[in-house]
């Protein structure tokens, strides 16, 4: 395909012009860049935050910010990363552009309401952003009672409404996800043919459907002790603070598989297009996301072992933390199987997958510490919590999200990136990356706790790596920011298939038509079958 | 599902583009609808919780606080929201018979029966803030125990069930109004009526959640031995 032909070509980017046909789409590739463009801004506001964080914690006194600005900082960061950025991130920008595509579907089942759900992001944003221009929130992101419903006199309400209503933006991703992979799947993609991001995806949806109106409704009562001093969490009339942390955490610990599971879905593909080899155990892998979905659902009392919970409940919930590592345990050895005796390429978002690779590795298995009952009484509350899931979070997340938008910019936009850039930029995040949040593993296990603005001397050497990785990782994620909004106008035009992957998403015109196929494909293959890929491969490295 | 259906289809207007048959779209609002319910019993699945985990720490107090509860007029209540399931079945009926006039007669009455719902339901409320029994007011007081906290979590929990229950109550109203509104422009049809279809599983499911809150919230004491 030459370049005059992509540029004469009708797509979804240049079918129609101004901010309204923006605003008023329905067409989901649209839309997903709306919220690309949403949640990079969230990103951004959660990451200055935690450069103020870190940079208060330079020092062992609490010299920059007062103990009370710094209880908002942590609190904003956290509610402004998990919730507007983590919670949306790769279902809603890449799931959204190419969930559709790749079962071969002209849009999701319901594009009204995923138009609906980008401006609940909004709405809930916004409240969020006045609660903390207003004055910010104290309560750190779990909002535990009775500090939030009682005592705080910060902006619990504004922020709290903002999350529910962002709540039922990411219910109905889930809900047109799942009724679109039931429903809309093209003539010949059976369940078993779709690609594990879709899988991925679908499992995540299920999470979001049933975890989502749980935190709303924790939500509303905490918001009607504030507002109208109902009392069920309230302590003084025998009600049950603890009650609060067991539905918070039932959505909260299953939201950890609302970030992670689609992260791991991007990681499937990647994998498998850059050793250009079908995903080791399609099966298992497919399988492990549902399961990953029902038992995540079943350890979130693992949140509660030194809140007072029985410990039998202590005792079952330990093991079934253990459990649900298996799941994520077959991916990781899946993905290193199907490397084996792969044709490795090392572009960008092979970087970032194996950057994943590790890191989720590391944080997994710190899970598995946490999950132990002695071990968690001695690291609850300190740094060692924190990096453990700032290594899934940030090393698993973050990272497959990179992967992610490298690996699909040229579908998205018709450029390539720079690959030179990107690859710098992946190495400075890793080493950035590993610089912030190792040290915190040994901080947290010499009992450095979290949340506390003043440290005892002994921890400066620590801390101060700590920061210093923190200013390399913002070097790597400002790069991407600046390349790709350079290549949207000087980048390489890309080709349909500039990875030679053989997904639906590939075949293709890059950028896809607004309907995506100018006809719905008929599918006769599994999926990753590299055999009949006929596309144009661009050498890197 | 296949693409050439579509062009032997009757082309009509309620088909949106991302579908390639009538029979697909409505099977994809339909699930829609039923997943968007499960998303709303997990919602009131978190005030049932609360709710078990507090009557069985109080069965007492919660006894006493339910027997002050009108149980007959929250019995007719419930003979009126069942009343209204039953026209808005008729509606459904007349919607895949194509009977306009009929849809628009039975919507009209079910919106009727849910406003009188709502109508003793807010009598109801206004009796429990006269005798005091509102969490939030300063004068709380209920009769026949001592124990004033529980008992605040029983009301508690009272007003923000009904409460949710009742914002859902309007909710469909509000659904209905606009149903109405469009059988009335001759937008539905006997090959067409999924939207009223899939706002009467919404209503049944608000009268399910009644159905359940009925005996939970008024009936208590008629479980305990006297």
């Amino acid at each position: 395909m030459n370049t005059a032909a992509v540029q004469e070509r009708t797509n979804y980017l240049n079918e129609s012009y101004g901010l309204k046909s923006w605003l008023l789409t329905k067409d989901h590739k649209r839309i997903a860049v709306l919220y690309f463009i949403t949640i990079s801004v969230f990103f951004a506001m959660g990451g200055v935050f935690a450069s103020l964080i870190r940079t208060e914690l330079l020092t062992p006194p609490g010299d920059l910010v007062s103990s009370e600005t710094y209880n908002k900082l942590f609190t904003m960061h956290g509610v402004i990363m998990v919730f507007f950025f983590l919670i949306p991130s790769v279902p809603a920008t890449m799931g959204n552009f190419f969930l559709p595509i790749m079962i071969g579907a002209r849009d999701l089942a319901f594009p009204r309401i995923n138009l609906l759900s980008w401006y609940l992001l909004i709405v809930g944003g916004a409240l969020a952003i006045f609660a903390m221009v207003a004055g910010g929130v104290d309560t750190g992101w779990t909002f535990y009672t009775p500090y939030s419903t009682t005592y705080s006199n910060s902006y619990v309400i504004a922020t709290a409404l903002g999350i529910f209503v962002a709540g039922f933006s990411s219910i109905l991703t889930g809900l047109n996800f799942i009724v679109t992979v039931h429903r809309m799947r093209a003539p010949g993609m059976t369940w078993f043919r779709m690609p594990l991001f879709v899988w991925a995806n679908y499992a995540t949806g299920v999470i979001q459907v049933l975890g989502t109106p749980v935190i709303a409704v924790t939500l509303v009562l905490v918001f009607c002790e504030r507002v109208f001093h109902i009392g069920i969490f309230d302590p003084a009339l025998g009600g049950d603070p603890v009650l609060f942390q067991h539905l918070f955490w039932f959505y909260s610990h299953p939201a950890v598989y609302i970030m992670v599971l689609p992260a791991m879905g991007v990681i499937s593909e990647l994998v498998s297009t850059f050793s250009r080899k079908p995903v080791f155990g399609y099966g298992f892998v497919a399988f492990s996301s549902m399961a990953i979905a029902v038992i995540g659902f079943l350890v979130w009392g693992h949140h509660l072992f030194v809140s007072g919970q029985s410990l039998y409940a202590g005792l079952v919930f330990s093991f079934l933390s253990y459990f649900v590592a298996i799941p994520s345990a077959i991916k990781v050895f899946n993905w290193t199987a199907t490397l084996y005796k792969g044709s490795i390429s090392y572009a960008t978002p092979m970087l970032y997958a194996f950057g994943f690779i590790g890191l989720f590795t590391i944080g997994g298995l710190t899970g598995l510490f946490v999950a132990s009952l002695g071990m968690d009484v001695h690291v609850t509350d300190t740094y060692f919590v924190i990096a453990h899931f700032h290594y899934v979070m940030v090393g698993g997340t973050i990272m497959a999200y990179l992967g992610g938008v490298h690996y699909w910019w040229p579908k998205m936009t018709g450029r390539m990136y720079p690959e030179g850039w990107a690859k710098l930029s992946a190495l400075i995040v890793f080493i950035g990356f590993n610089l912030t949040f190792f040290p915190q593993f040994i901080l947290g296990y010499l009992g450095m706790p979290r949340r506390y603005h003043a440290y005892p001397d002994e921890f400066q050497v620590l801390h101060v790596l700590s920061t210093a990785g923190a200013s390399v990782l913002a070097v790597g994620y400002l790069m991407p920011a600046i390349y790709l909004f350079w290549s949207l106008r000087y980048g390489e035009v890309a080709g349909a298939n500039p990875w030679g992957a053989p997904g639906l998403e590939w075949q293709t015109a890059s950028p896809p038509p607004t309907h995506n196929f100018d006809k719905i494909p008929v599918v006769t293959q599994e999926a990753y079958d590299f055999s009949k890929v006929a596309g144009e491969v661009i050498e890197v490295g | 599902m296949a693409s050439e259906v579509h062009n032997a289809h009757v082309e009509s207007l309620a088909l949106r583009e991302q579908f390639d048959t009538e029979e697909q779209q409505k099977d994809a609002s339909t699930l829609g609808m039923w997943i968007f319910l499960i998303t709303e019993i997990m919602f009131f699945g978190g005030m049932f919780a609360a709710y078990t985990i507090y009557r069985s720490a109080y069965p007492t107090v919660f006894a006493i606080a339910s027997s002050s509860l009108n149980v007959t007029v929250g019995a007719i209540n419930t003979c009126v929201l069942l009343l209204s399931s039953f026209t808005m079945v008729m509606a459904v009926r007349a919607g895949q018979l194509g009977q306009r006039k009929m849809i628009v007669f039975f919507l009209i009455l079910t919106l009727v029966f849910g406003c009188v719902f709502l109508g003793v339901k807010a009598y109801e409320w206004t009796e429990k803030y006269e005798e005091h029994h509102m969490p939030g007011q300063a004068a709380f007081h209920l009769e026949g125990t001592p124990l004033q906290g529980p008992a605040k979590i029983f009301f508690s929990l009272y007003f923000a069930m009904t409460g949710l229950h009742a914002a859902h109550m309007v909710v469909g109203v509000g659904l209905l109004s606009v149903i109405i509104f469009q059988t009335m422009k001759g937008k539905f049809s006997a090959d067409y009526y999924t939207p009223i279809d899939i706002s009467g599983l919404y209503w049944h499911f608000v009268d399910v959640v009644w159905i359940f809150l009925y005996p939970l919230l008024y009936l208590i004491d008629r479980h305990l031995p006297k």
